[in-house]
């Protein structure tokens, strides 16, 4: 087994004798370069064309700048938020058996199947100063709709399913021996979840992370909507992008749009990492 | 500590898993509870655990009542049959837990509570391990992992379910030489739930045999293998023999004859003859014996076993004789058990 010398880092292990590796990895490959690398070469070549010191103002203005803080910040809340109540969400649906279970289990979904416009405007709806919700809220003096605020509560609605769904797997695997065992070793239940059941979803809720963050990043129908798009205050980069096309600046367009890409794959390729890192040491 | 079981009893859903148990224990002793699955062992262990509230009866750690005490309370390591170890825990971190999670008062510093673990490491055997986690260790090791896991409280009394259940025969034997040298040498009160009565008969200072969420028997060894007290006993432990008998006068006999024992205290009636298939003498000339024809011989290890049909076929049974006995080469085979035993039939109401 041992006969190649054992060298740190990265290594090609030998597939099975099974055959498929050379058609499977072949396919993989051809398929992932027509779907994803060819349009995205595409744009980064557009983009290229600019020129460096014009890429570099472009990136640089203060309207570019806060457009993508927002989007990358309002994603990033509501990723952190989805992940604490989604965790919730997936604990009590399996956890625990309620009259209409399975019709709350269907409803986790309906963020994937509604169009996102629809979830927009419905959500304006509710949280304008005279929608049922923005009325309560409105003489708190918390504004919701129109203000980034209202972008978190559409990236909440739209992100929720992605922790959810990849959550509730991991809990359904958790082994009541493991708690029984944490309860006679003395822990009681607040120590039980968090010293031994929620280190062990870690893997799962970082993976939900992910998902939520990058669906957020990348969010437009329901955002615009409720988001009022004031620029510097809340208007996200998506939205700058389809103004930039709208003025016919296609360079300017792809220029954000090539920011924005580099910035989600830097974050999912460590996100990834932490994962991989995790899942090695618990096995 | 002792551990006192009294008139306890458990349903589920209605349905009863242990019937009026009792039960005493003595401090340091090993005790097995062995029985077929659905006999209510595993429930009778949970229950002392206080992982199961008896739906009633009382349990006694000493002259506590330990009934209404929670599971962290009442202090007691529990071994489960599939390990049950913390995944993103070290070994170390695993040993540790029962004592990283005291109340800050009782807490150990966290120099001693590795101290501690590196100690019940060297005690299981499995010293320089601290750092691996579980994935990385075989069943054998995860399940001493297990073990000092639990030690590590400083547990009133231990209790094992099924603890070498998953693991394979080798490893199951020396674990439990293992298991005994660790029990002698700390003095837990020790439980442990078993279906194999070779581990339990071999382990156990006294053997709690059980049925359909009853106690057949509690005694050592010697005392349920030579002396079961019940036809269930009789067959569930070692091999056993039986034939439906009459009881005449206090004579047994089968079919029309006497077959040469006495019972004189037993009433008249049908009654099951249980004997040791090995336990036998052989006759040359039958006036009072059990006679059969050899209806299968088959050579098992260093013994040759002799399957006879007694009465026209009707009932089988299966006897054993050295191997090259002249009696094994015969049709017809007479003989008389050394040591038996007859049950009056039960009515099975």
């Amino acid at each position: 087994m041992t006969t190649a010398p054992a060298k740190a880092g990265w290594r090609f292990r030998q597939p099975s004798v099974i055959p498929g590796f050379g058609l499977t990895l072949g396919f993989s490959l051809a398929y992932l370069t027509l779907i994803i690398l060819i349009p995205l070469s595409g744009l980064v070549w557009r983009s290229a064309s600019l020129g460096w010191t014009d890429f570099w103002a472009i990136a640089t203005d203060r309207r570019t700048v806060k457009a993508l803080e927002i989007s990358f910040g309002t994603a990033f809340i509501a990723a952190a938020i989805n992940v604490v109540f989604g965790t919730i969400v997936a604990w009590v649906l399996v956890r625990y058996r309620f009259p209409g279970r399975r019709v709350i289990d269907a409803m986790v979904d309906l963020p994937f199947a509604l169009p996102t416009a629809v979830a927009g405007i419905a959500l304006t709806t509710l949280y304008s100063p005279k929608g049922w919700m923005g009325a309560l809220l409105a003489p708190l003096g918390i504004k919701v709709a129109y203000t980034p605020l209202g972008i978190v509560i559409a990236l909440v609605f739209i992100g929720l399913p992605f922790v959810v769904r990849t959550v509730q797997p991991i809990i359904e695997e958790i082994d009541k021996e493991v708690e029984e065992a944490a309860a006679t070793l003395g822990a009681n239940r607040f120590q039980t979840i968090f010293l031994v059941l929620f280190p062990g979803l870690a893997p799962a809720v970082v993976t939900g992370f992910a998902l939520a963050f990058a669906r957020g990043v990348g969010e437009y129908g329901s955002v615009i909507f409720i988001a009022g798009n004031l620029p510097y205050i809340s208007e996200i980069a998506p939205l700058l992008i389809v103004i930039r096309l709208e003025e016919y600046d296609y360079a300017a367009a792809t220029a954000i749009a090539t920011i924005m890409l580099a910035l989600s794959f830097a974050m999912l390729l460590v996100i990834n990492l932490i994962q991989s890192w995790t899942r090695k040491r618990y096995g | 500590m002792e551990v006192r079981v009294s008139n306890v009893r458990k349903e589920f859903d209605r349905f009863p898993a242990l019937r009026d148990v009792s039960l005493d224990i003595k401090s340091g002793e090993l005790i097995a509870l062995l029985g077929p699955s659905g006999s209510g062992k595993t429930t009778l262990l949970r229950l002392i655990a206080g992982l199961e509230r008896p739906t009633r009866g009382t349990i006694f750690f000493g002259d506590e009542d330990a009934s209404n005490r929670t599971i962290q309370e009442r202090n007691v390591g529990f071994v489960f049959q599939h390990y049950a170890l913390f995944r993103h825990m070290t070994v170390a971190d695993n040993i540790g837990f029962g004592l990283k999670v005291r109340p800050s008062a009782k807490r150990p510093t966290r120099a001693e509570i590795r101290r501690r673990a590196s100690e019940l490491l060297d005690l299981v055997q499995l010293s320089g391990l601290e750092k691996r986690y579980p994935a990385q260790l075989s069943g054998g090791q995860r399940q001493r992992v297990a073990l000092a896991r639990a030690m590590a409280i400083e547990p009133k009394v231990l209790l094992l379910d099924e603890p070498f259940g998953a693991l394979d025969a080798q490893v199951r034997r020396e674990l439990r030489r293992w298991l005994r040298e660790i029990h002698d040498a700390t003095g837990h009160t020790t439980i442990f739930v078993t279906h194999d009565q070779e581990e339990a008969l071999e382990l156990a200072d006294r053997v709690v045999v059980m049925s359909q969420g009853r106690i057949e028997q509690i005694g050592t060894a010697d005392e349920v293998y030579d002396t079961p007290n019940s036809p269930f006993v009789y067959g569930f432990i070692g091999e056993s023999s039986s034939l439906p008998v009459k009881i005449e006068d206090g004579q047994i006999w089968i079919a029309d004859r006497p077959i040469g024992l006495a019972t004189p205290d037993l009433p008249n009636g049908e009654a099951t003859l249980y004997f040791r298939p090995h336990d036998i003498e052989l006759l040359d000339e039958c006036n009072g014996c059990i006679a059969g024809t050899v209806a299968a011989s088959r050579r098992v290890a260093g013994t040759r076993r002799v399957e006879l049909e007694i009465g026209g076929g009707r009932e089988r049974i299966e006897i054993e004789l050295p191997v090259g006995h002249p009696a094994a080469q015969k049709s017809r085979v007479a003989f008389r058990p050394k040591r038996w035993k007859v049950f009056p039939k039960v009515d099975q109401a």
